[in-house]
């Protein structure tokens, strides 16, 4: 079992990794779990039409055969007990993943989440330990309306003793969610569904990527672009429209948004002066309200302009497919931000 | 039996049903997007029921709520309207298939996250106590919601203070593809009225009679003040739980069994004509007006403009927040 560092996934993951195979999202989750599964008898999972539907997006079909429904249970809807029920577990060291079949219901298991699970270590010091994972897919484009669609991640970074990640690409999702598992602390791991229709080559075999370490996606000299999951790729492709103009874009994927990885963050930032914050969930207090401020207590020295920030409005998701398409960030909104600040 | 109920249960129920095949071939074309759970086999429930309820009585429903709009009379033109996310839909294009709603009608809502309208609907029924009127509040979900939380406080509240609100469980067998069997503890939801001291009665919910008179019972209790009542509806929905469902949890034998044994509205249908209260042409001529209505709907949703740009910030707040969407760097699509 091998820890593939940060920088072997980065950029192209077939030069760094000679044989790879190309997987969808939802795969290669399911591969980090059936892996953990078959390492570790106390790793179990909970949850919602997760066995006999085989999950409401697919991630755990055919666990079920494989694992029997001990280990991959079914279970009423009941998200507070069911998370809580997690919590017990964990302490008495099974790790339970657990998935919430949208973010959206992390709403009902916020008590568990905030008040218990986030709380045991410090209260109880080294005789306590959650290795709980909470997989919640997330996000908007699906035209799930406004009850099914949120990102809520940024509530989560206000709850000292939560970790939250958030991967971009089926390789780091593999990657990251092996680390997860294998983490004491409860993590709030987040998918993005319109990720999982992706289809990506992850390097061969067993590999596990650390939590807190984020990627740096491409290298540039104009401007920094700093995002997570979905919004990273966007990021990615803003890049590649801004080359065409000539504008050079270095991408930061975020990875883990608790712990987060400021030090990679800076040091791009050191280097191009600019920086653009995109994230997909709302504006107010969001994750990048936070970057911000550690880019600026950090950096702030370095900034040649103001920090940019690309989100989506201070408003739910509608519905109609038109009005969800237009609020959801994209790559031609994150290069306009970036090149406004590159003419400044 | 009383003609105009009958023409009415039988239209409705018609309609209903007609109304969800056509928004499967709109789904199924891509002109329906994000969920859609219909209401196939179930129409009884929503039928009777709500023929039961007085003009001014509240209603809330979980999701599955296209049958519920129709059966309380709001036009099926803007209903199918929201399902296509036009702007001439009933929540304007911005709720979608799971969040209708018709105020007029006190219909307050299909809800998307289950059991969450079960307290809200408590609300209401204190509402209504609280300002000395006799409207009652009929609260519909399914088997899998009686699981969460939300609906045992809601429960134990309404039986405490004796209001006047009707849980109506539809127990379709299945939360999703998870059988009754594999989610609770007890399978006749019925039973879960004990623990709160309130009264619990089955019907048959593929009887839209049964469905009428054990709502009328209900309501007389919301009304005088004896209290709630949980009441639960035996039914079964013969689609997916939601068009992207693959069924993998039941067979396909099941589903026609009961499609060919207890269809709600082949049940209404030999009733009528055993009894010779309605002709076999009057039968046949409801029908044709229930087609029509969803061939009117469906146009009239195809035709509708979808929200226009300036929707998107309208109606965050009761009173507008100046400069909101106006942010730099905040996605600026719609002024484009
Ligand atoms: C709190 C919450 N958890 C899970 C879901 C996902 N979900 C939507 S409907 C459903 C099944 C509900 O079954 P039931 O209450 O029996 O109603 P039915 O769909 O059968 O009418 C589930 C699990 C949700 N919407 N809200
Ligand atoms: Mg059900």
């Amino acid at each position: 079992m091998m820890e593939v560092a940060a920088s072997e996934v980065r950029g192209a993951p077939e030069a760094a990794v000679p044989r790879a195979r190309e997987v969808y999202f939802t795969e290669a989750l399911q591969e980090a779990l059936a892996e953990e599964m078959r390492r570790d008898p106390e790793v179990f999972l909970l949850g919602e039409d997760i066995g006999v539907y085989g999950g409401c997006f697919g991630v755990t079909r055919g666990l079920l055969a494989e694992f029997g429904p001990e280990r991959v249970r079914d279970t009423p809807i009941s998200e507070a007990a069911l998370v809580g029920m997690a919590v017990g577990a964990a302490i008495l060291g099974a790790r339970p993943v657990v998935e919430v079949m949208f973010m959206d219901f992390v709403t009902l298991a916020m008590d568990q989440l905030v008040n218990h699970a986030a709380k045991f270590r410090y209260v109880y010091g080294e005789q306590a330990r959650v290795p709980l994972v909470l997989r919640c897919p997330a996000g908007a484009g699906r035209a799930y309306g406004a009850t099914h669609s949120q990102s809520l991640e940024a509530w989560f970074l206000h709850v000292p003793g939560l970790k939250v990640v958030a991967p971009a690409t089926a390789a780091d999702a593999k990657g990251l969610l092996k680390s997860a598992i294998r983490d004491d602390n409860p993590v709030i791991f987040i998918e993005n569904k319109v990720l999982y229709q992706s289809r990506e080559r992850i390097p061969e075999g067993e590999y596990a990527i650390p939590l807190g370490q984020a990627r740096r996606v491409c290298e540039g000299g104009d401007v920094t672009l700093v995002a997570y999951s979905r919004m990273a790729r966007e990021a990615e492709r803003a890049a590649v429209l801004l080359a065409e103009e000539g504008v050079s874009a270095e991408v930061i994927d975020l990875r883990t948004l608790a712990p987060l990885d400021i030090g990679t963050v800076v040091e791009s930032v050191a280097k191009t002066g600019r920086v653009v914050l995109v994230e997909e969930g709302t504006r107010t207090g969001g994750a990048c309200a936070e970057i911000g401020v550690q880019i600026f207590e950090h950096a702030w020295d370095s900034l040649d302009a103001p920090i940019r920030r690309v989100t989506t409005p201070d408003i739910p998701i509608p519905f109609a497919p038109e009005l969800e398409a237009a609020v959801i960030p994209a790559a031609a909104d994150i290069a306009a931000a970036a090149r406004a600040l590159v003419e400044t | 039996m009383d003609r105009k109920l009958l023409q009415r249960f039988f239209y409705q129920m018609k309609l209903i049903r007609l109304f969800e095949e056509k928004s499967a071939e709109f789904y199924a074309y891509g002109k329906i997007g994000g969920f859609l759970h219909l209401y196939i086999g179930e129409e009884a429930v929503a039928v009777g029921a709500c023929a039961a309820l007085r003009d001014d009585d509240h209603l809330l429903t979980h999701y599955r709520d296209h049958g519920w709009a129709l059966a309380r009379g709001t036009d099926p033109g803007p209903v199918m309207a929201e399902l296509l996310g036009k702007a001439t839909g009933v929540s304007k294009g911005k709720g979608g298939s799971m969040h209708l709603c018709d105020p007029e009608r006190h219909f307050w809502g299909g809800y998307a996250i289950v059991g969450g309208h079960l307290p809200i609907a408590t609300g209401i029924a204190f509402a209504m106590r609280y300002q000395g009127n006799d409207r009652a509040v009929v609260a519909v979900f399914g088997d899998g919601a009686t699981n969460i939380g939300e609906f045992h406080e809601a429960l134990n509240m309404a039986a405490l203070w004796k209001l006047p609100v009707i849980f109506l469980c539809e127990n379709n067998l299945y939360g999703m593809g998870t059988a009754v069997t594999r989610a609770s503890a007890v399978t006749d939801m019925v039973q879960k009225a004990c623990a709160y001291g309130m009264a619990g009665e089955q019907c048959d919910g593929m009887n839209v009679f049964a469905v009428y008179e054990a709502t009328q019972k209900a309501l007389q209790r919301a009304r005088t003040g004896e209290g709630p009542t949980l009441l639960e509806a035996k039914t079964y929905r013969y689609r997916g739980h939601s068009m992207a469902d693959p069924e993998l949890y039941r067979q396909r034998q099941e589903v026609e069994k009961i499609r060919e044994q207890h269809d709600p509205i082949e049940i209404l249908r030999e009733r009528i004509l055993e009894e010779k209260a309605l002709t076999p042409e009057e039968l046949e001529r409801l029908e044709r007006e229930a087609e029509e209505a969803v061939a009117a709907a469906a146009r009239f949703a195809e035709e509708s403009p979808p929200p226009p740009p300036e929707a998107l910030f309208a109606d965050v707040y009761a009173q507008p927040i100046p400069g909101l969407g106006l942010e730099e760097g905040s996605r600026d699509a719609w002024q484009r």
